[in-house]
């Protein structure tokens, strides 16, 4: 296949970026899309320019470090998939496809494709933890877990907070990642008794890191790739509405 | 091998407290050296030298269930009020080094955290699919401590510390309760108890998991952990930074040399001790199972500086991969070995055989795994089952492109379970295969082949998990400590959390009891001297300007590796290697281009580095698997095996771990004995 690759590019935080178009032939349908972008570097550091910084690690959808907008949409055009696991095969030859940051207030560009995701540390920093210091925790079947609720936290949990979701967002809102947490701790007999602080704090958390708010756009979801679904929002509202309801629950 | 534990451990040469690695210096020269010129005609003499033995001094001896609680006891501690004064950088976030650090934030130390990637979370670890071992016997199956020592004893050919596996075992059990406090999502059954399933190399159902991202949902506990301490500011995160040099002053290990990613500001870091949790070293071969990420250079800089590596050629092949589909190829990915519990492995009777694999009726399928081993059937341990899948290529009767690749059919499964229950267990990996592959694995049987996967090599460390500088401490895959010649599946993600929660925070106050260390300032020539070495480092690879990328280097690398110290290694293969991995060292050194400069992100030059540093260590491991002419576990020499193709270890000449010594020119081997008391030695048998 021969591809058209128009791809953002941006020397560093404070300069200005611009689409740039390159020819890549020699295509596989059994590329991963990094893949090409791997093969385009390979060429450019040949040609002696500078190659398209993006960043990637365990390339088999899981540590969310991968992230691009292809055509418009945070991790391209296969559903529940991460950018590293799409593979060429869903593109035709021929195509041009525009190739983007994710774009977010709260995620400054770093260099090209890289931007700076720290934020959504910080929102995890805010209470997306049950406090259990390393010591003697009871036997692990002291307390039996209904299956259903840890199947429902597990699937909340599969977050791999690559934050496409925010990236689809018009309002570069950080909710869905956030209520991932919060509903997979909330299902849990472990979270219980933070369950209250960490959705205020969290929320509080996201604000202050410079995420967007809520409407219910459903962007997220649609571009999630594990698919996390939007009633965790539900589910966060609903205990944020019970937590606010009850004064200084807060921690801070 | 000694006839005591006592004696040997008195005659061996202790490494010295401080200076440890002046002291280990080479005493025989040359014997058991091999000064001959390589087979190849090159003209590389393959060589190294014999040093003065090394041993565990800081393993208790007497009864081994008692050893762990004595040497607790015995340890120094350090009180709550000076544990405020003290530094500990911790290199690595993954289950080792996020754990470590969030344990000792709790404990109230001073902790800095460092990783290369934009997050703690996003370690190699994550990827990690199948389970966590642990002798809970919840299954009332026949486990317990001891079972789960011998198992791993065994599984490691008798390679492995008998003390080391054994403390392992103990503390597994707390590893899951700990795990469960944080509301680690582990599978349940309908009763609301935890689930189990059973693993390669055990006949006992003790592997604990979250569907097929176990290692996920462990990493986000002590990553959380670890984000709660950052919160409460005893530890403070340095994401996109990459040790590049270790700072060793007064013989003690007292900072890194860091790279700021996003800057490119390299920078001296001080603390009163260093703890090196940066993982396994596996993409030497370029094409593995780990991240593209996973790198040496932290391990090989403090080898440099003076830590031995330990038996740095044990590198584990894992047999259920998807074959490669290309030259293209960045990474394998591997299908968890869980998927050998219902799947059925085969390929034709007959070689050459080109049919559809539903086209072949059961009388013509070999299941070579049921019949050569029928007491472990599919579940035999990796080294074995992936020998097993090379030795049906090698006869032509592999399937699928290049015919590099035999199949894992759940046809069976599906057909005994249902398909709800098959998807139940292992969808998202036959999702994953399908994505990877055009494939529908419910409809095909998967194809699968062998790929680099873990390394059981890593720096030596004590019981205490010290390396042989004094300060510097080294957990999980970067350590050597626990698998001997061969990892059980489900054993690595146990390893990382029982150093990182439960092993050396308790081992380190030991040696931090000793510390304050005075403070090191920017004068102080280890402190200069590291970081104009890295800093020139940086230079020379920006100024060579050469023809050939950094990629070109690492695959080549990783064709020599797999070829000739991949599943089967010979004297002339690695003799071999050596000259070429020298030439691709000069070479690089010569061609390499790394594009633009080093202020700021650049990926390239990151990479660079970390090839640069894969070149020597290349060389040290096939030195390693040179020397050591017995098989033993993944370390499979082809003049060594049974009359039925099994390897064939040689416990009166290298029952030991080979300890090397960094010179910058022969390498010095150090041998410890291995001494075994409760299990004895006998040829694996899985048949
Ligand atoms: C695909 C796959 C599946 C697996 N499945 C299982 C399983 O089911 N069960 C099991 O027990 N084991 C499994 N393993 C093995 C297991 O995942 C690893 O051995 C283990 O996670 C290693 O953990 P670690 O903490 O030692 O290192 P890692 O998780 O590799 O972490 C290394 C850390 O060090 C940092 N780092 C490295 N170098 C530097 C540097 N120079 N400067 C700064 N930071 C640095 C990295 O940023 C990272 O944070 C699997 C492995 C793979 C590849
Ligand atoms: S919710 Fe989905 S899209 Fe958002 S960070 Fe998590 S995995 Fe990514
Ligand atoms: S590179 Fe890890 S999720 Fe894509």
């Amino acid at each position: 296949m021969n591809l058209t690759l128009r791809i953002w590019r941006q020397a560093g935080p404070d300069v200005r970026g611009r689409m740039v178009a390159y020819q890549v032939t020699g295509v596989s349908p059994d590329m991963s899309f990094l893949e090409v972008l791997d093969m385009l570097n390979e060429r450019l550091t040949l040609e002696g320019a500078d190659p398209v910084a993006f960043d990637h690690d365990c390339r088999e959808g899981i540590c969310g470090a991968c992230g691009v907008v292809v055509n418009g949409v945070p991790h391209g055009p296969q559903k529940a998939t991460t950018t590293c696991q799409l593979h060429m095969r869903h593109f035709r030859d021929g195509d041009t496809i525009d190739v983007e940051p994710w774009r977010a207030r709260a995620f400054p560009v770093v260099k090209d494709l890289v931007v700076d995701r720290g934020a959504l540390d910080r929102v995890i920093q805010a209470g997306g933890y049950v406090s259990a210091p390393t010591g003697s925790a009871p036997d692990a079947h002291a307390l039996p877990v209904p299956k259903a609720d840890a199947d429902a936290a597990f699937e909340a949990a599969t977050c791999i907070g690559c934050g496409a979701c925010v990236a689809a967002c018009p309002n570069g809102s950080a909710m869905l990642f956030t209520a991932a947490k919060v509903t997979h701790l909330g299902l849990l007999p472990q979270g219980q008794p933070e369950r209250q602080s960490r959705v205020l704090d969290m929320v509080a958390a996201q604000d202050e890191a410079g995420f967007g708010g809520c409407t219910n756009t459903g962007e997220c979801t649609a571009v999630c790739p594990k698919g996390i679904p939007l009633e965790t929002i539900g589910q966060l509202n609903r205990d944020y509405l019970q937590a606010s309801r009850r004064p200084a629950r807060s921690r801070s | 091998m000694s006839s005591s534990p006592e004696a040997a451990r008195r005659a061996a040469a202790r490494p010295a407290e401080v200076g440890g690695a002046a002291v280990l210096s080479a005493q025989v020269a040359v014997p058991g050296a091999d000064a001959a010129s390589g087979a190849d005609g090159s003209g590389a003499g393959v060589a190294w030298a014999v040093g003065a033995p090394i041993a565990d001094i800081r393993a208790p001896g007497g009864p081994i269930e008692t050893r762990w609680d004595r040497r607790r006891f015995e340890a120094r501690l350090v009180n709550p009020a000076n544990r405020r004064r003290l530094t500990v950088i911790v290199v690595g976030t993954g289950l080792a080094g996020a754990s470590a650090a969030a344990t000792l934030g709790e404990a109230g130390y001073r902790v800095k955290s460092y990783c290369f990637q934009d997050s703690p979370r996003r370690a190699h670890s994550i990827a990690a699919q199948g389970g966590i071992n642990a002798a809970k016997n919840y299954r009332n199956d026949g486990d317990s401590v001891h079972r789960l020592f011998y198992d791993t004893v065994k599984g490691g050919d008798f390679r492995s510390r008998e003390s080391n596996v054994h403390r392992l075992a103990q503390v597994s059990v707390e590893i899951i309760d700990q795990c469960v406090a944080q509301g680690v999502p582990f599978a349940r059954e309908y009763g609301g108890l935890l689930d189990n399933r059973s693993f390669g190399g055990a006949q006992v159902s003790r592997t604990f998991y979250a569907r097929g991202q176990t290692g996920q949902q462990l990493l986000l506990g002590a990553y959380q952990a670890l984000e709660r301490q950052v919160a409460a500011g005893t530890v403070q995160a340095f994401t996109r930074h990459e040790m590049l040099d270790l700072v060793v002053a007064d013989g003690r290990a007292r900072g890194i040399v860091v790279r700021d990613l996003v800057t490119g500001e390299v920078s001296v870091e001080t603390a009163d001790a260093v703890v090196l949790a940066t993982g396994g070293y596996g993409n030497v071969f370029f094409l593995s199972t780990n991240a593209k990420g996973c790198n040496v250079t932290a391990t090989w800089r403090a080898h440099r500086r003076g830590a031995l590596f330990a038996n740095p050629c044990f590198t584990q092949i894992h047999p259920t991969c998807i074959p490669q589909s290309g030259p293209h190829q960045s990474k394998l990915t591997l299908m968890s070995e869980s998927l050998r519990n219902d799947g059925r492995v085969w390929v034709p009777l007959r070689a050459g055989d080109g049919r559809a694999p539903g086209d072949i009726p059961e009388a013509e399928r070999d299941y070579y795994l049921e019949r050569v081993y029928p007491a472990f059937g599919n579940l035999v341990p990796r080294d074995i089952a992936s020998r097993a899948a090379k030795n049906v290529c090698d006869e032509g009767r592999g399937v699928g492109p290049g015919g590099l690749g035999v199949y894992l059919d759940f046809a069976d499964a599906i057909a005994r379970l249902g398909r709800p229950a098959v998807e139940e267990r292992y969808g998202n990996l036959f999702e994953m295969y399908q994505r990877i592959t055009g494939e529908d694995p419910y409809e095909v049987p998967m194809r699968i082949y062998p790929a680099v996967h873990y390394t059981m090599g890593g720096l030596w460390v004590d019981y205490d998990l010290r390396s042989t500088i004094p300060g510097l401490f080294v957990i999980g895959e970067a350590n050597f400590s626990d698998h001997g010649a061969n990892r059980l599946g489900a054993s690595a993600l146990m390893q990382g959390l029982a150093d990182g929660y439960f092993v050396l925070p308790n081992t380190i106050n030991d040696y931090l009891a000793g510390g304050p260390f005075p403070a090191l300032d920017a004068a102080n020539p280890a402190v200069s001297s590291a970081l104009s070495d890295v800093t020139g480092r940086i230079s020379r690879l920006l100024s060579v300007d050469g023809d050939r990328t950094v990629d070109s280097f690492h695959r080549e690398l990783g064709r020599i590796m797999w070829e000739h110290c991949g599943m089967e290694r010979t004297d002339a293969g690695l003799r071999k290697a050596v000259g070429e991995i020298r030439s691709l060292r000069e070479e690089f050194w010569s061609r390499v281009r790394v594009p633009s400069s080093g202020a700021g992100l650049n990926q390239s030059l990151e990479r660079a580095g970390r090839v640069a540093d894969f070149l020597e260590l290349a060389e040290l491991m096939c030195v390693d698997a040179l020397h050591r002419t017995e098989s033993c576990g993944g370390h499979f020499r082809a003049e060594s095996q049974t009359p039925d193709g099994e390897a064939l270890r040689d416990d009166e000449r290298f029952s030991y771990v080979a300890a090397w010594e960094w010179t910058g020119g022969v390498p010095v081997l150090h041998r410890e004995p291995l001494e075994f008391e409760y299990v004895t030695p006998s040829q694996r048998s899985y048949k």
